[in-house]
């Protein structure tokens, strides 16, 4: 049970990085993004060229870092592939989203076009990788480490904890301490009134989609290192997605993270008693409780 | 020249005219109350010098520089500050980050301002870590005048800056506007409070039915028998 409880947190945080960005855009323009677990797979695969394809033929050494099952060249991809991810947000944004938010679209336009947006980045990847489960670096797992209470974890997994512990706290410090940062916030409180008082929304939304792409990359390509790629890997995490946004109050950044931990072990835990194949449904009955009984989540935010 | 001019102008939501020919102006360094009547228009007169709306017929003039259908940001440019009646402030935000806020535009040093702002509001500066959505309306209220100080605005607007607000703050607040008065801020002022702020006004303008129906120094009008009357409520 430990052990599933340590594996919650691993994924809880690889749903926190999407569900975060998920929380910051609805915060922003009242707009939920279907098409953001694929985001995560868009990533994922990109991630997946620069280490096969770009990086291989420029010679950026792969020689496995320590006990951890990828070198240089991954650590490499990290940057290169959140900022891919971020301008494929943006420009998303500029094509699809906001030219109907200027139309004054309804919600469930919005909501269609987010679809529409999902399925095209998953045929995308299924006509360039294929419908395979593919992984960065093939041949067998390191092995793993044992840690007390019988749990037992791979390096690479520790590594996963870390980054995301990481670039939370590194957004953290960024929405506190930025001119940027607050003008965020402050859009998110009010949107007109940051118009009135000077504050450029239009860049605001930009920046918004910039880091929710961000994140969002980060999360599918550290799914990628712990699981696997798949074209409906980002999909498949979008119950949990919405379920732990849901659960941390919408628009509540640490509301997210605290959701998403939540929705990661109680997904994890759920395999004990029952097939993984319901994995989702957990998330899906869970997000269903949450709405039945407490819509505003736990921690306050926008109903 | 006024420092600001509406002339003639109409406007409204939709098909639905709430001004009907509205002309009125500002002088620099004057403060101008607008009262009436529930529904007269005064808050929409408001929005639309702000660019909130755009009027369907007349024009806004800044300092002589045509300005009728330009953005509210635009507008927050050219030297106009806004304070709404209602969601005047960020509430996730601390008192001293709805400050910086304020000040979004300005690229240069502005901590002297922020400190000429904390002079005026003493009560602000001993709140200024704490989130504004955990303050007091009058609290909410200073931090919404100081939030559009911060641009050393040429004009105010200010929307019922009192609605809402328990008695004893009112004077404290009527104080406050007639200082940042002195410091050569020209205002127009919205309220329901007919009486005090026509006492603090040198002009002001009665509204009705989306109509100019007087105007007068504000003694004159606070003295005539028919607008207490129909209008201050006896």
């Amino acid at each position: 049970m430990a052990e599933l409880f340590v594996y919650g947190i691993i994924l809880g945080s690889i749903i926190a990085l999407g569900s975060i960005g998920l929380t910051l855009i609805f915060g922003i323009l009242r707009f939920a993004n279907f098409a953001h677990g694929d985001l995560m797979t868009a990533g994922a695969y990109i991630a997946l060229f620069l280490v096969t394809g770009l990086f291989n033929w420029l010679g950026i050494p792969d020689k496995n870092l320590g006990f951890l099952s990828f070198g240089w060249r991954m650590i490499f991809t990290f940057p290169v592939s959140m900022m891919a991810v971020s301008m494929l947000a943006i420009l998303l944004d500029r094509i699809l989203y906001r030219p109907l938010r200027r139309k004054k679209s309804g919600n469930v336009i919005l909501a269609m076009s987010a679809l529409g947006a999902s399925f095209i980045i998953q045929m995308s990847v299924l006509i360039l990788w294929g419908a395979d489960s593919l992984f960065y670096k093939p041949g067998v797992l390191r092995p793993a480490l044992e840690l007390p209470l019988e749990i037992k974890i791979r390096p690479d997994q520790i590594f996963i904890i870390l980054v995301v512990f990481f670039s939370i706290t590194a957004l953290h410090l960024f929405l506190k301490h930025t001119k940027m940062g607050k003008a965020m916030r402050a859009t998110a409180d009010h949107p007109e009134l940051a118009r009135i008082t000077g504050i450029n929304t239009d860049r605001v939304i930009q920046w918004t989609w910039g880091m929710g792409g961000a994140m969002a990359g980060l999360g599918g390509i550290l799914y990628g290192i712990d699981v696997q790629l798949h074209p409906g890997m980002g999909w498949g995490f979008i119950l949990p997605l919405f379920a732990a946004t849901i659960l941390g109050g919408i628009g509540n950044m640490y509301g997210a993270l605290v959701g998403a931990l939540v929705m990661g072990v109680a997904q994890q835990i759920s395999t004990a008693y029952i097939l993984p194949t319901y994995k989702p449904a957990v998330a899906f009955i869970l997000m269903i409780l949450i709405l039945l009984v407490r819509p505003q989540g736990i921690f306050g935010g926008r109903s | 020249m006024s420092l600001l001019e509406v002339i003639d102008v109409t406007a409204g939501y939709g098909e639905t005219d709430i001004l009907d020919n509205v002309s009125i102006e500002l002088e620099p360094e004057e403060i101008v109350s607008m009262v009436g009547p529930n529904g007269a228009g005064k808050s929409t007169l408001l929005k639309t010098i702000f660019g909130l709306l755009t009027p369907k017929k007349g024009s806004i003039k800044l300092q002589n520089e045509e300005i009728t259908g330009f953005s509210p940001d635009r507008i927050v440019r050219k030297g106009m500050g806004y304070v709404p009646q209602v969601e005047n402030v960020f509430p996730s935000l601390t008192v001293h980050e709805n400050l910086e806020m304020g000040a979004f535009i300005r690229a240069d040093d502005f901590r002297d301002k922020l400190d000429e702002i904390y002079a005026l509001f003493p009560l602000l500066l001993k709140k200024r870590t704490e989130k504004v959505g955990k303050l007091s309306g009058g609290m909410k209220q200073m931090v919404a005048m100081g939030r559009a100080l911060m641009l050393d605005p040429k004009v105010l607007l200010l929307d019922e800056p009192t609605a809402s607000l328990a008695p004893i703050l009112v004077g404290m607040l009527f104080e406050k506007i007639v200082e940042i008065n002195r410091t050569g801020v020209a205002m127009i002022i919205v309220e329901q409070n007919a009486r005090e702020t026509l006492r603090v006004s040198h002009r002001g303008y009665v509204l009705a039915m989306g109509r100019k129906v007087f105007e007068g120094s504000g003694l004159d009008l606070l003295k005539d028998e028919k607008i207490g009357k129909l209008y201050l409520g006896g």
